[in-house]
């Protein structure tokens, strides 16, 4: 079908139209960003997939990932890398859709998943099956799963009154975050020392040691969920307007909020339980997509590639920085996390906005 | 007591017409059977209307058994005092409150029943809680009012970027389409959001009042441009107005509601009387003709005449002479 390229009286939003009648509307802009952010995913997946003990050429990563290396850098990249890599991109493409899901909802930057307490719901449900039932790998998963799952819900329940809103969303969600991490707390004094030791580690957040079983459910989750958002997200653009406004657009505002929230939970939980609570990902990534591609509304696409790529830089700065497996990403993430919100509290503030 | 008044007409001469034979009649099922009918247009003709609903917030009722016709192709302004419920009235008929008992009607079908983009393409909506997006443009703005005809596969056509073009020329914020709203005086965003809804293209428009917070002349300014929206494109449109003389001068039809009731309705030039004003704001007055249109102009009584401060006798004297009006 032949289209033509029509511009829009106001900024750059283009419209590309078929004959047929049918138009999809693109921001220049943020476009760009996201193939940036896609360009600097791979890159940064394909240095990562060459970094550790045994070094490889990003060449070599390429023709091997390509079916085309040698047997023994095959082994290497494919089994062992290559699942750590692609288990980083999905968890960090789903805590930043995630996060800009919720920071969309509840109309506040700090309407994230960690300032919202699920995290910590997800981490106390992985600390019970780790301190009291000393579960595996797959059960502790599942524990975090299911502490996520809970948490989100409690949240939905107690912030419900005729509609979600956004102060009482992200204030119910501290206090569900002070309840959750108090009852952390007492996990880990309970727990004997291995246990403990076991459980700091997780809670740190890390990409250490995960392979296949670890990416199918996480491919499958955001195979769902990522188009069930995407569909919704024009609603969601209506809905930052006010809920009074969007409703008097046409938009189904409980039933789209209530979809995406529970696929925003789903999103985190998951990720949570496939590599622990990595922190300020889900925070930062929407805000920095945010102000890349300045552009209003939810920036959900590249918020989830920005997340992708945050995390896989931060796997590969924390390998780079202290050696292989020295340092765990989330603490990465976490002092970069720190940083930039420092930053932008102070900016915020320069611009009068605080 | 009430000096003298350029071109005044008898606040009581004006009740003696017969405009407020509808005000003794608190029931809504009452009054609809009665031969009161200002606008001739009452029956199942008007596109939108609210049939004995009951309207409640959880436990708290504002209005029961209230009836409403808008009549088509009005500018209805609905006035009453604070917490009279006029802006839960604009709720439920623009079906963001569901009524507790009865039912709104748009175009024959319970409005809860249709579409939710069947209904945002008949019958916009202006609230007064609206946020506009960190960061967006006027045009951008003004283009979101396109959302119910738009789909996943027909985001952009050709027809929106033409319609939320001309939305912007009639309120005149076209030469602003690049700027942020955020930068915008109070007056203008008003505007923009007006434009917002305009370009919906809805043959119905309810406005929640939409000039409060507004100066003077922003207030003048809006009213003209929904007047113009009403003669010139024919809309029919709903507003709640603070104003009583705004109400008054713009109105073609209004609604007077006091307690979650309707105490009278018709053309502003029928209804507006002295005894209406103190039934329905408890307020003293005189009603003369606006100077400029004609329509009724609301005075209120000085206040020594209202609280009767210098003692009772001259206080009893000037309540008869506010309520005899010279």
């Amino acid at each position: 079908m032949k289209t033509q390229v029509m511009s829009k009286p106001a900024a750059r939003n283009r419209a590309l139209r078929s004959p047929g009648g049918l138009s999809v509307r693109l921001d220049t802009r943020a476009c760009v960003v996201v193939l940036l952010l896609l360009l600097a995913a791979l890159v940064a997946s394909v240095v990562l997939i060459g970094t550790g003990d045994f070094p490889i050429s990003a060449a070599d990563v390429v023709r091997t990932l390509l079916g085309d290396g040698d047997p023994s850098q095959e082994l290497i990249v494919n089994d062992l890398r290559l699942p750590r890599v692609l288990v980083g991109l999905l968890v960090g493409a789903s805590l930043g859709l995630g996060g800009a899901l919720f920071q969309s909802i509840s109309r506040n930057p700090l309407g994230s998943p960690d300032v919202l307490g699920l995290s910590q719901g997800a981490t106390a449900g992985a600390l019970v099956v780790i301190v009291l039932f000393s579960g595996d790998a797959d059960q502790v998963a599942l524990g975090a799963l299911g502490g996520g799952l809970f948490t989100g819900l409690a949240i939905y329940l107690l912030a419900w009154k005729r509609g979600v809103h956004g102060y009482r969303l992200v204030l119910v969600g501290i206090g569900v975050s002070a309840i959750a991490t108090a009852v952390n707390g007492y996990l880990i004094t309970k727990a004997d020392i291995v246990d403990a030791a076991r459980a700091v580690v997780w809670m740190t957040g890390s990409l250490n040691g995960r392979d296949w079983e670890q990416v199918h459910p996480l491919l499958i989750m955001c195979a769902i969920l990522v188009p069930t958002v995407l569909a919704n997200a024009r609603g969601l653009r209506m809905m930052e307007m006010g809920d009074d406004v969007s409703y008097a657009l046409g938009v189904r505002v409980e039933r789209v909020r209530m979809l995406l929230m529970v696929s925003a939970v789903l999103l985190t939980a998951g990720a949570t339980a496939a590599a622990g609570p990595v922190s300020f990902v889900a925070l930062t990534a929407p805000q920095l997509a945010k102000r890349l591609t300045r552009s209003p509304g939810p920036n959900l696409v590249p918020s989830l590639c920005m997340g992708a790529a945050l995390l896989v830089v931060a796997d590969w700065a924390s390998q780079r920085a202290f050696g292989a497996d020295q340092l765990p990403v989330g603490v990465v993430t976490g002092v970069l996390g720190g940083v930039y919100l420092l930053w932008l509290l102070v900016t915020e503030r320069k611009a009068g906005r605080i | 007591m009430s000096g003298p008044r350029p071109g005044g007409r008898e606040a009581t001469g004006r009740a003696a017409t017969g405009g407020l034979v509808s005000r003794h009649r608190p029931s809504a099922s009452v009054r609809s059977a009665g031969p009161v009918n200002q606008n001739n247009q009452r029956s199942t003709v008007n596109r939108l209307s609210a049939e004995n609903v009951t309207l409640a917030y959880d436990q708290r009722v504002i209005a029961e058994q209230l009836s409403v016709e808008i009549p088509d192709n009005s500018f209805t302004v609905i006035v009453g005092p604070n917490a009279c419920g006029k802006s839960t009235l604009l709720r439920a008929l623009s079906r963001m409150l569901k009524p507790s008992q009865g039912r709104v009607l748009l175009d024959g079908q319970v409005i809860q029943s249709m579409p939710a983009k069947q209904v945002a393409r008949t019958l916009g909506l202006l609230p007064q809680s609206s946020i506009a997006p960190d960061g967006i443009t006027v045009g951008d703005l003004v283009g979101r009012g396109r959302y119910p005809h738009q789909g996943l596969l027909r985001q952009w056509s050709a027809q929106d970027e033409r319609i939320v073009r001309e939305s912007m020329q009639a309120t005149g914020v076209a030469e602003l389409a690049d700027r942020y709203v955020d930068e915008l005086s109070g007056g203008q965003r008003q505007r923009v959001w007006i434009a917002m809804a305009l370009a919906q293209q809805t043959p119905l428009l309810l406005l929640d009042e939409p000039t409060t917070f507004l100066d003077i002349q922003h207030q003048i300014d809006v009213l003209d441009l929904c007047a113009e929206l009403h003669e010139e494109q024919g809309r029919t449109l709903v507003a709640v107005l603070h104003d009583l003389n705004h109400a008054a001068r713009y109105a073609t039809h209004l609604i007077a509601l006091r307690g979650g009731e309707v105490v009278a309705e018709g053309a502003p030039g029928d209804i507006v009387t002295a005894e209406l004003v103190e039934e329905v704001f408890g307020l003293r007055c005189q009603v003369i003709d606006d100077p400029e249109t004609g329509t009724p102009l609301v005075v209120p009584a000085a206040r020594r005449a209202r609280t009767g401060a210098e003692g009772p006798e001259q206080g009893a004297e000037a309540r008869v002479a506010a309520t005899e009006a010279s």
